[in-house]
């Protein structure tokens, strides 16, 4: 997270995501869209963090039993970190790659699991750091960063 | 920029029991003194309000049959939706007959404008490289809902001009060459389903001004038309014309329920979804870029389209039984306009949007992201500080609508019942210790007085 300096304007938001809960990415996710609108932030800029977010929280329901989204605000950057203390990501450049996924079965029966998760927060960021431990769990990081304008 | 709105308050009627604030999707109406009031900038003009309202306080205004008086000739558009109001058996043609018994010189079904949009709609579908899913824009409150909420959709609506707007330009040019009376004399006048038309038709989203010349809702034209049904034609002239009235098809008939779009455009993956609470949750998905895979998406903010509509007369469920069975009976008749026609008119692009649709950011805090930032921070401290109730009862539809009102300065935190009661409680208690203090001079007359009071 961000170097938190009391003088600088800022706002955290903090969401529980437990294992499979899969209705609190997408609410996470509109919560902090309207929080963006209401800071005035471009469109392109929301679509992206509400992107991040969503894949971000999904994988925590879905990989990582129980774990917690914040999302950091400051007049430079947004900040999207999830951790999880599930069983972690063996090789974090495969996770990466499109169409890589080790989700089960009934969870792509539901029509999630489709490896595009990883991909998608990583063409949405500015920045992104995934740390993790093989049974311990995973922290991922995505800044979006409020004056970069390329649309991915 | 001065907003119109159709949806009105009758202030006599108003109790302000706070139930309306809670049905707008966009938190546009407030209670103060005991009474609603709209926030032009945010009102949709959905309609919601006048459905939830229990006392009929919120109106749509729109014209009346006196708006003809305005124009020498006068040509009705009734909605697809206007057909399915009528009970079980009556047939389409009778219904258009009894409009120029009514006043109108004639009669134009806006379900023939909507065919002209399908195929519009096809054609861009099938050619153009669009961003997908592509979002219908017949209904003027989804396009409302979308330039406050989800501004960053627009650009994927069909920019097609609206079969209400489509229907009055092509009518009143039709009626200039078959009558010779000049274009402004002659007055197209909309039969509307809801508030939304009534505001599009007056204050357009897609161009800068419409065609229509008057909306008149369909609660107050309806009764006048079931009394002047199977009077047959007025004279020889319109008896041979009877039969040529009736031009739609059953494709365009079917706009008055939801998935007529879709079932008439009859190409792509497409979807449609009706109800305010539903097409936000829809909209909020394919923000986060869900359902690429659709090509077109009808959406309506009134539950199963809009039969469903605010002004109309029946339940929606029977609205919509009436009306495909009125469809069923008018049985399958040939487009009226030929393919060469309708490629023509896509080509010429005489019905494309002209003016594009452009976010209304009213949410915003602040200009500055910092300046933003610091008022969030503030609202996020008051909203934690209030009992989370969303009661209604400060008049706004709920505690963080409460808090966002006092970072903008038109509400107070007292205005909360529930911290009003607990100031007042601090109040009491203070009222009660200094009460119990009393002069030394008469300590002794205060036997309950103990030390360290």
């Amino acid at each position: 997270m961000a170097a938190s300096d009391a003088s600088t304007p800022q706002i955290t938001l903090e969401f529980p995501i437990e294992e499979k809960d899969f209705f609190m990415a997408g609410e996470s996710a509109s919560r902090v869209k309207k929080i963006l609108q209401q800071l005035g932030l471009g469109q392109d800029i929301i679509r992206r963090v509400a992107i991040i977010i969503y894949e971000a929280a999904m994988n925590v329901a879905i990989h990582g039993s129980h774990g917690q989204l914040e999302v950091h605000v400051d007049p430079v950057a947004i900040h999207v970190q999830t951790a999880d203390e599930g069983a972690g990501i063996p090789d974090i450049e495969m996770a990466m790659s499109e169409g890589f996924s080790t989700a089960s079965d009934e969870i792509r029966e539901m029509g999630f699991g489709a490896g595009m998760g990883l991909p998608n927060i990583k063409k949405n960021s500015d920045d992104l750091s995934v740390e993790s431990k093989i049974n311990e769990g995973t922290i991922l990081r995505a800044t979006v960063y409020l004056n970069s304008v390329t649309s991915p | 920029m001065q907003y119109f709105h159709s949806v009105k308050l009758n202030v006599k009627k108003c109790i302000g029991c706070t139930i309306c604030i809670k049905h707008c999707p966009t938190e546009a109406i407030r209670v103060h003194d005991g009474k609603a009031a709209i926030m032009d900038e945010r009102c949709i003009d959905c309609g919601e309000c006048i459905k939830s309202c229990p006392h009929h306080a919120k109106y749509a205004h729109s014209d009346t049959l006196k708006k003809l008086s305005e124009y020498k000739y006068n040509i009705a558009l009734p909605d697809p939706s206007f057909f399915g109001q009528f009970k079980e058996g009556e047939n389409i043609e009778d219904i258009l007959q009894a409009f120029l018994h009514i006043g109108f010189d004639e009669v134009f079904e806006v379900s023939l404008a909507a065919e002209i949009v399908a195929y519009i709609v096809r054609q861009k579908l099938q050619s153009a490289k669009l961003k997908k899913p592509i979002f219908s824009t017949s209904c003027p409150a989804v396009l409302r809902l979308m330039q406050i909420k989800f501004p960053g959709l627009l650009e994927q609506t069909t920019q097609v001009l609206s079969p209400m707007e489509i229907a009055a330009r092509i009518a009143k040019d039709e009626a200039v060459k078959k009558t010779g009376i000049a274009y402004d004399e002659i007055g197209a006048i909309f039969i509307s389903p809801c508030p939304a038309k009534v505001t599009e038709a007056r204050q357009p989203i897609t161009t800068k001004h419409s065609a229509v010349n008057g909306v008149i809702g369909a609660h107050l034209i309806y009764r006048d038309i079931v009394k002047n049904l199977h009077k047959g034609p007025a004279d020889q002239e319109e008896q041979v014309q009877q039969r040529l009235f009736h031009k739609a098809t059953k494709k365009g008939m079917s706009w008055g329920y939801l998935t007529g779009e879709p079932k008439s455009i009859g190409v792509g993956t497409t979807l449609a979804v009706s109800g305010v609470q539903n097409v936000m949750s829809l909209l909020e998905e394919i923000e986060r870029g869900e359902l690429q895979d659709v090509d077109f998406i009808e959406l309506k903010v009134c539950d199963a389209g809009c039969v469903g509509g605010p002004l109309n007369i029946q339940n929606s469920f029977v609205g919509r039984v009436h009306l495909r069975g009125l469809i069923d009976r008018a049985g399958g008749q040939p487009s009226y306009y030929s393919e060469e026609e309708l490629r023509d008119m896509y080509e010429k692009g005489h019905f494309e949007s002209t003016e594009p649709i452009l976010p209304r950011p009213i949410m915003t805090l602040d200009e500055d992201v910092a300046m933003a930032l610091v008022k969030m921070e503030r609202l996020d401290q008051i909203t934690k500080e209030l009992p989370g109730l969303d009661c209604g009862a400060c008049g706004c539809p709920s505690c963080r609508a409460l808090a966002e009102d006092i970072i903008r300065g038109t509400a107070f935190e007292t205005d909360c019942v529930i911290k009003l009661r607990d100031r007042i409680k601090i109040l009491a208690q203070e009222i009660l210790y200094l009460a119990r203090i009393v002069p030394p001079s008469m300590a002794a007359d205060q036997p309950e007085k103990k030390e360290g009071t």
